[in-house]
């Protein structure tokens, strides 16, 4: 099992339609050898939350650039403690102002990647903090 | 070519006998002439040895000594650049293809006068917090000397939600003003004489709602619709290709687009019912061919359903109106705004039978490139955006939004959006560009790049009649797959340092980011506008709304009714957009894309 390749859904959620960053972002991730999941677009954290949960990954990867990052992390994070699956980690990016960061961390996101971060500073992130849960 | 010469003498002689007639003054303004070029053989004859000569002396020394940088030289769409380019390279030039301002092709222009007679219009894109916020920095941009109004909704209304919807939590008036219903219309547009300006509202899967309850606002003013100047962006294939807000899938979308197109073409003269938009396609990660290109497409997308409705291509398409993108490759820019105009000339004429010049003549939007702000180093973007903004300037827009610096983090503060407004007018009083109609023709480098840009972006346009035209493309995901790969494509060559980015893969600071002020939108105002639409669904009159309603419903299942009548009929009983949407939506059902990357 030790040789399980890491899971990792990258997900969408809220109403914002910019999905360049998610979409390059899944293929670095699949190109590094992972296996990836894309949600697709205009997921509500339940939705997420389910679909983390029916394919068992390692970690949830959000993508947000509406500003709505301070309401739907904590709900992804919420729901997830109430379906005793919170061994799955949380990671995101998008436009996140600096303030905001510490706050989320403190709520649980295990990390906030802003713009100008490289594919390869993700890739590395992952490799190094999320163990394979199987 | 001579017949063609025969029919320019006939159409003259008979000019002589009795007026013109609108599609006969149309031909003589674009005379079909024998190919000219304007430059002699003999001449670049020589010119060609002179340079063969210089690559083996000349150049070939210096070289020796000092070799190039790059083994080879790209532009941002993969267009190969020689060194140099000559007058021997344009040995093909057509003088027709050139043309003059405000003349078939219209490539250097679509009017005569360019800036001489009026500047472009400064549009900065505003919209944040309640419709009262928004309001407030409408009437300071215009104390700031803006000439137009330019509306950003918030995501919940770009896709149909009210305020107080679950899909709506976190999101209300964060990237834009926040809309449910017409009452926050009144308050939008509160002490602004809707007839005194002109108003672009970017909004699509709702726009029907929204041009109707900016109808019924101009309505309480007792501003006819009639005398209303104005743009919605209104472009639904570009959504499906790159924005991604929608409500019901492209076939319904594409309908209620042509609802509106045929219902302004009848009674709104003066407003542009569709921005068919190149901006979001290069946002997501389009070279510019690919923006021209598949901008181009949804144009003829929206024009050929036109037809099939029966209007006359020449009693809609001169409304129809452009938005580009202007991103960083200086020339390439230029390029792309006179080979769009140029392949939309030809388009019009030569594939609808347009007769009308004005239903050739592409008009357009443009803003600079979001994408290629920074987050590292902020107030470099101040220098990005005024080159930008140059190349649109130069390339002939005709309104055009410059960025705010600190738009990677946030909507712009207003000391931001002065700025990037000031950046304009410095452009436009300062710069000089404002003087010479189309500066740059003429310049061998940058009609090669108009020539070649038109060039493929054409092989792409017939890629797509192949494939049975834009919608089945877009339907395919064929835009949307050649997009992706160019963001990726981009992408790696950042991180691989083929491409440098100031600031971000070189010239790094070690403080990163700056501490720049950054707007926030305060958590009150969902309440407040979940307050407002609570208040509004008590005062009206429910049966009204329902009855309104079920009509908007009728017409969705009837494609020989316009949907716009019975829209604004329900605007005007106070009926939500999230209603309409949900009448949209149990009609047609919510359209979901899947999860491809």
């Amino acid at each position: 099992m030790a040789d399980r390749k890491l899971r990792i859904l990258v997900a969408k959620p809220g109403l914002d339609g910019h999905d360049r960053g998610a979409k390059i972002i899944a293929r670095a991730l699949r190109d590094a050898g992972m296996e990836v999941i894309y949600t697709g677009l205009h997921q509500t954290p339940e939705m997420i939350v389910s679909a983390a949960v029916q394919e068992d990954v390692d970690a949830i990867g959000m993508s947000i650039m509406s500003g709505a990052h301070m309401t739907l992390f904590p709900a992804v994070l919420e729901l997830l403690k109430g379906q005793k699956a919170d061994d799955i980690k949380v990671f995101g990016g998008g436009i996140i102002p600096d303030d905001d960061i510490p706050r989320l961390k403190a709520q649980g996101v295990s990390e906030i990647f802003t713009p100008g971060s490289s594919t390869q500073d993700i890739v590395k992130w992952i490799q190094e903090h999320i163990p394979s849960r199987a | 070519m001579a017949k063609s010469a025969k029919k320019l003498s006939l159409s003259k002689a008979r000019a002589k006998k009795r007026p013109a007639t609108k599609a006969e003054s149309a031909k003589r303004k674009a005379p079909k002439r024998r190919a000219a070029s304007p430059y002699d053989a003999a001449t670049l004859k020589q010119l060609s040895t002179d340079v063969a000569r210089w690559r083996k002396t000349t150049l070939a020394k210096s070289l020796e000594k000092m070799p190039t940088r790059k083994a080879a030289f790209l532009n941002d769409s993969g267009i190969p650049l020689p060194d140099v380019f000559t007058a021997a390279d344009r040995r093909g030039e057509r003088l027709e293809d050139l043309g003059l301002p405000g003349e078939f092709p219209f490539t250097r222009g679509p009017q005569p006068t360019m800036y001489r007679s009026r500047l472009w219009t400064m549009r900065q894109f505003a919209g944040f917090g309640g419709p009262a916020d928004t309001n407030r920095r409408f009437k300071y941009l215009i104390s700031q000397g803006m000439t137009g109004l330019s509306t950003a909704f918030d995501m919940p209304a770009l896709m149909g939600y009210d305020a107080d919807h679950p899909m709506s939590r976190g999101e209300v008036g964060k990237e834009g003003v926040a809309i449910s219903t017409l009452k926050d219309f009144e308050i939008l547009f509160d002490g602004i004489r809707l007839d005194q300006v002109t108003t672009s509202m970017t909004i699509n899967a709702s726009a029907i709602v929204a041009l109707c309850m900016y109808i019924a606002v101009a309505e309480k003013q007792g501003v006819p619709m009639h005398l209303l100047g104005g743009t919605i962006q209104n472009d639904m294939l570009k959504e499906f290709i790159a924005q991604k807000e929608w409500i019901v899938g492209p076939r319904p979308a594409v309908r209620i687009v042509t609802d509106m197109v045929e219902f302004c073409a009848r009674h709104m003269p003066k407003w542009n019912p569709v921005s068919i938009s190149g901006y979001h396609i290069r946002e997501a990660g389009a070279t510019a061919v690919q923006e021209l290109a598949f901008t181009i497409a949804d144009g003829i997308g929206y024009v050929e359903e036109g037809v099939k409705r029966g209007m006359n291509v020449d009693d809609f398409a001169p409304r129809l109106s452009f938005f580009w993108d202007v991103h960083n490759d200086f020339f390439e820019e230029v390029a792309k705004f006179r080979a769009a105009r140029r392949m939309w000339a030809k388009i019009m004429r030569d594939r609808f039978g347009a007769k009308d010049p004005r239903a050739m003549m592409l008009r357009t939007h443009a803003q600079t490139a979001g994408v290629s702000l920074t987050a590292q180093q902020p107030y470099n973007n101040v220098a990005r955006v005024a080159l930008q903004a140059f190349a649109a300037v130069l390339g002939g827009t005709q309104s055009l939004h410059t960025n705010s610096l600190d738009e990677t983090y946030a909507l712009p503060t207003e000391e931001a959006v002065t700025i990037a407004l000031r950046t304009q007018q410095i452009i436009a009083h300062e710069s000089g560009a404002d003087r010479v109609v189309d500066p740059l023709a003429g310049s061998y480098y940058v009609e090669h790049l108009t020539d070649e840009m038109e060039r493929r972006a054409f092989d792409y346009l017939r890629r797509i009649d192949e494939m049975g035209g834009i919608i089945r493309a877009v339907e395919e995901g064929f835009p949307q797959k050649e997009i992706g790969e160019s963001a990726y494509r981009f992408q790696r060559e950042v991180e691989q340092g083929e491409r440098l980015i100031v600031g971000v893969n070189a010239f790094k600071s070690a403080s990163g980011a700056s501490n720049i002020e950054l707007l926030k939108i305060d958590e009150r105002v969902a309440q407040e506008q979940v307050d407002r639409l609570q208040a509004v669904k008590r005062e009206r009159d429910p049966a009204a709304v329902t009855a309104c309603l079920s009509k908007v419903e009728a017409a969705c299942r009837d494609e020989q009714q316009n949907l716009m009548p019975p829209v604004l009929e329900a605007v005007k009983a106070y009926a939500t957009l999230g209603e309409i949407s949900d009448v949209f939506r149990k009609v047609w059902g919510q359209y979901r894309e899947g999860g491809i990357f």
